[in-house]
């Protein structure tokens, strides 16, 4: 008797487990239906891949090497000073953070931003992105997502609701398409794709994966259509600062007729090397900031206060040193210049063509010269890149991502033949990379 | 237009001046077009956040602020010095793993899975987030759909009911009562109504928010009270998430019960914690949920969509303090059980000036709130108008008139149950602030208490 009771207990949390297969815990569905179809995601397999098999990694986006020493200081200091660097800041932005960012992009933008009324701090661009899409659109608007795209986009337009449209970044006719200035947008084809039931265009400059700095004109083309059809712009411009051969990135909110109506993304990890802090903002008129507000403070309500006030004290030194040499936006492109040359030479030297990045941190490549048997049957029913990526983790150690991850169902065949390196990494990591094409190049 | 290295050219500011010339007739003439950018219906309604109000009054220097609830004292300074050190670490200031960086979430399986008595998976069953708040934001749209009711009990936090509405569902209300014939003394002193919460659960119920220890009122649910909830979950086949952010600050004589570990409650229950309220570092927005795998998948789910990622250094940080904590459990200085110690004096004292001064403070059993019933000092307060509910003008006089600020309660409650709370306002207690400039006319009990903090009576 006393053996049952003792473990009667156990017995009772046994039962779940035992019933897991079938029915579970609810006779309806757990979920909620706004999570359906969102739950792949290619970070999440690709990253755990690339760990397992300890790759050379360059395929997530991030920096292997550390932020500036300006800004790691400002960060012991702001840990280091008094209590309230600990506690709740305010809620919309840390007050130092949201003044130096409107002081900053008022010079850029050319337009007197309020700190308080225009600027939304988030948790890394990713949440700005989030917001905005919760806070504008509904259930049935469309909105259009200019491919290839930040592969976060389409599943906030359906968690919102929100049905994507796309339109795809196209080759330039012509063999050598050696520059992601030679993909372009078709004005014909994004004014058809335009219907009385599109709320947004969401454009990223400079562009992820393919690195494509919009030029004015084309800037100015989608602008004339945003205002033409009424339409709100979602400018993702978190690599606004690394451009190369005198690209020069362009804000669109600052053409004629789009502050109102455009909102821009930014993000300090990407500013200042430190992707791990997850701090970034939207910036916007008052009138569309306040919408993001409500959902900020209805899902995160504050942002950690110390990276908040570092990321200040970044600003304020920028501001000072703009345009100058010792200026962080004018070295760390001209770092990364170098290195975004290092990997385009080991490349085309192991017969790859690379597509030249005019901006950001990425650099697509054509791998459809590459003759390899992708001989694993896990993979049979995936797209060609995915394949190969997945191929090279495991034979090879190196990481990239797949670039048909970046284009939506209906294109994504046309574009199945590329791969996407991160070359923001120490020269080493480079090295090292370079070290294994070369080899496997030797061997063929 | 401007691009970032063309703004030094004196040609720019000409065109600067024309341009926004032109932007401005152009938004002119765009304006009437612009009110097609409606928002979407998903935020209509939810504009209005007592935070927002209230701390924005609270904000000037020479206003004591009981109200928002973070302490004014430092956080232990091995979880800054390890702040600090992770940092200086090169990995540590770039993406980590998105659902929770790996040592954060192996110390929160050791630090629970001893709490719990059963093996947490540091990779299924729990997610990291930004703070409880955004557990509870990423709990309720992972597993609350439109149409779905989701029992909330009051007094609430109150972002409980806006989050509910967000995800398109409607929030059930169901006060704390007092107990009858007795004057609130306790938190213990309210309780719920078995039969008016069971009248509560419908076919549409897919969950039912808890908090223990309760923000306002610092109720420390017993088990008893927790079977009864747990029975009713299991007997409509509900969810239950219970927002446990002050799970250590339990005072002397109260022990937290966790819902989870109810029979039959690990797989239908999402768990929240806060390295925020754990450490009192409330600015480093980190929390936790933890539940089965069936449950936190969704709340994955929603992470990977919505921000994906937190702070790495932080969550390297809090990892640290964890595991220094972890070893030290059941000891005395595990800051898990020496914090609540060092409240519950702060507790007493300020409950005991309070019952001095003729007031009749509610003695919380946990968390670091403690309601304050005002009606004792019968302050008229028509002249504000009867817009408003009694406590959230008195707060408002307050502040103006005494400089110290608290919250109102009625913040807390639904519509119905406005007038059982209206003479209730809430203080914070995790204070140690000296820098009161009151002045002219504080009432007795408000001076009684500063007095006894400048003279060190209630220290930290």
């Amino acid at each position: 008797m006393g053996i049952i009771r003792i473990l009667a207990p156990y017995l009772t949390l046994l039962r779940p487990n035992l019933v897991q297969n079938h029915q579970l815990i609810m006779a309806r569905r757990l979920y909620a239906s706004r999570t359906i179809g969102v739950d792949k995601n290619v970070w999440v397999e690709f990253t755990q891949l690339a760990a397992d098999y300890k790759a050379v990694n360059l395929g997530q986006g991030f920096p292997d090497f550390s932020p500036p020493q300006f800004v790691q200081d400002a960060f012991c200091k702001a840990v280091s000073g008094g209590p309230q660097m600990h506690q709740y800041t305010r809620a919309f932005g840390h007050p130092r953070l949201v003044k130096s960012l409107a002081k900053f992009f008022s010079r850029v933008v050319g337009h007197e931003i309020d700190p308080f009324e225009d600027v939304l701090v988030t948790v890394g661009a990713y949440q700005a992105l989030f917001c905005a899409f919760q806070a504008l659109i509904d259930d049935g608007d469309e909105v259009i997502i200019v491919e290839p795209f930040f592969d976060c986009y389409q599943p906030m337009v359906l968690m919102a609701g929100g049905t994507a449209v796309y339109v795809p970044l196209r080759p330039k006719g012509g063999s050598s398409v050696l520059s992601s200035g030679d993909w372009v947008l078709s004005a014909e084809e994004l004014a058809s794709k335009i219907t009385p039931r599109t709320k947004a265009i969401v454009i990223n400059t400079p562009n992820n994966p393919l690195g494509k700095v919009y030029k004015v004109e084309e800037l100015q083309m989608i602008a004339d259509l945003c205002i033409k059809h009424d339409l709100l712009c979602f400018s993702d411009e978190v690599y606004e600062w690394l451009t190369y051969d005198g690209a020069k990135h362009v804000k669109i909110a600052s053409l004629p007729g789009m502050w109102e109506r455009t909102i821009t993304v930014g993000s300090a990890g990407k500013t200042f090397s430190a992707t791990g802090w997850k701090v970034g903002w939207a910036i916007s008129s008052g009138k569309l900031i306040k919408h993001m507000k409500i959902i900020h403070q209805n899902s995160v309500y504050h942002c950690a206060t110390a990276a908040q006030e570092a990321v200040s004290h970044g600003f304020d030194r920028e501001y000072e040193l703009f345009g100058t040499p010792e200026s962080y936006f004018q070295q760390l492109p001209a770092t990364l210049h170098q290195k975004r040359q290092k990997l385009a030479s080991c490349l085309r030297s192991v017969g790859l063509q690379p597509v030249m990045p005019e901006g950001g941190y990425f650099m697509i490549t054509d791998i459809s010269s590459v003759n390899v048997d992708l001989n694993d049957e896990s993979t049979k029913n995936e797209s060609y890149d995915f394949r190969f990526v997945k191929w090279l983790i495991k034979e090879k150690g190196l990481a990239t991502i797949p670039v048909s991850a970046f284009f939506s169902p209906e294109h994504s065949k046309e574009f199945d033949k590329y791969i996407r390196f991160c070359f923001v990494k120490e020269d080493s990591t480079l090295e090292a990379a370079e070290e294994i094409l070369r080899k496997w190049s030797q061997k063929e | 237009m401007f691009t970032n290295a063309a703004f030094f050219s004196p040609a720019c500011e000409k065109r600067s001046v024309l341009l926004e010339h032109w932007s401005c007739l152009n938004s002119t003439a765009t304006s009437v077009m612009a009110s097609r950018h409606t928002h979407a219906k998903r935020i209509e309604g939810l504009d209005k956040n007592v935070w927002v109000a209230f701390t924005s009054l609270a904000a000037d220097p020479s206003i004591v602020n009981l109200g928002q609830g973070f302490p004014d004292i430092p956080p232990p300074s091995y979880v800054k010095d390890a702040l600090a050190k992770a940092a200086s670490v090169d990995r540590m200031n770039q993406y980590t793993r998105g659902f929770g960086h790996p040592s954060l979430v192996k110390a929160l399986s050791q630090v629970y899975g001893k709490v719990y008595s059963r093996q947490v998976d540091p990779l299924k069953e729990i997610l990291v987030t930004v703070g409880g708040y955004g557990s509870l934001f990423s709990t309720i749209q992972g597993l609350v759909d439109e149409g779905d009711e989701v029992i909330i009990v009051e007094p609430f936090f109150d972002c409980y009911v806006p989050m509910v509405r967000m995800a398109g569902a409607k929030p059930v209300l169901i006060p704390l009562r007092p107990k009858p014939g007795k004057k609130t003394v306790s938190s213990a002193d309210w309780y719920l109504d078995p039969d008016e919460l069971s009248a509560k659960f419908s076919s549409k119920t897919k969950a039912i928010i808890i908090n223990t220890p309760n923000n306002p009122i610092g109720k420390v649910f017993t088990r008893g009270e927790l079977q009864m909830i747990a029975d009713l979950c299991i007997k409509h086949d509900t969810l239950c998430f219970s927002d446990e952010v002050y799970e250590w600050l339990v005072y002397k004589g109260h022990q937290h019960v966790k819902i989870a570990t109810l029979p039959g409650m690990w797989d239908r229950t999402i768990t929240i914690g806060s390295a925020g309220k754990t450490f009192s570092v409330t600015g480093w927005k980190l929390g936790w949920s933890i539940g089965p795998e069936h449950l936190i998948k969704h709340l994955q789910t929603v992470m990977q969509n919505t921000l994906y990622t937190c702070p790495t250094p932080l969550q390297e940080a809090v990892a640290q303090g964890l595991l220094l904590n972890y070893k030290l459990m059941g000891q005395p200085d595990c800051y898990f059980s020496s914090l609540a110690e060092e409240l519950e004096g702060k507790r007493d004292h300020l409950a005991a000036i309070l019952q001095e001064a003729g007031m009749s403070p509610v003695v919380p059993e946990g968390g670091y709130f403690m309601l304050v019933d005002v009606t004792p000092l019968n302050q008229d307060l028509s002249h504000m108008g009867d817009d408003e509910a009694y406590d959230y003008k008195f707060v408002k006089w307050m502040i103006k008139e005494k400089k110290l600020a608290a919250i109102p309660v009625t913040a807390f409650v639904g519509e119905e149950s406005k007038e059982q709370f209206e003479k209730y306002i809430r203080l914070c207690f995790i204070k140690v602030d000296h820098k009161m400039s009151m002045g002219k006319n504080v009432p007795p009990f408000i001076s009684f208490w500063f007095a006894a903090m400048e003279t060190n009576l209630i220290t930290f």
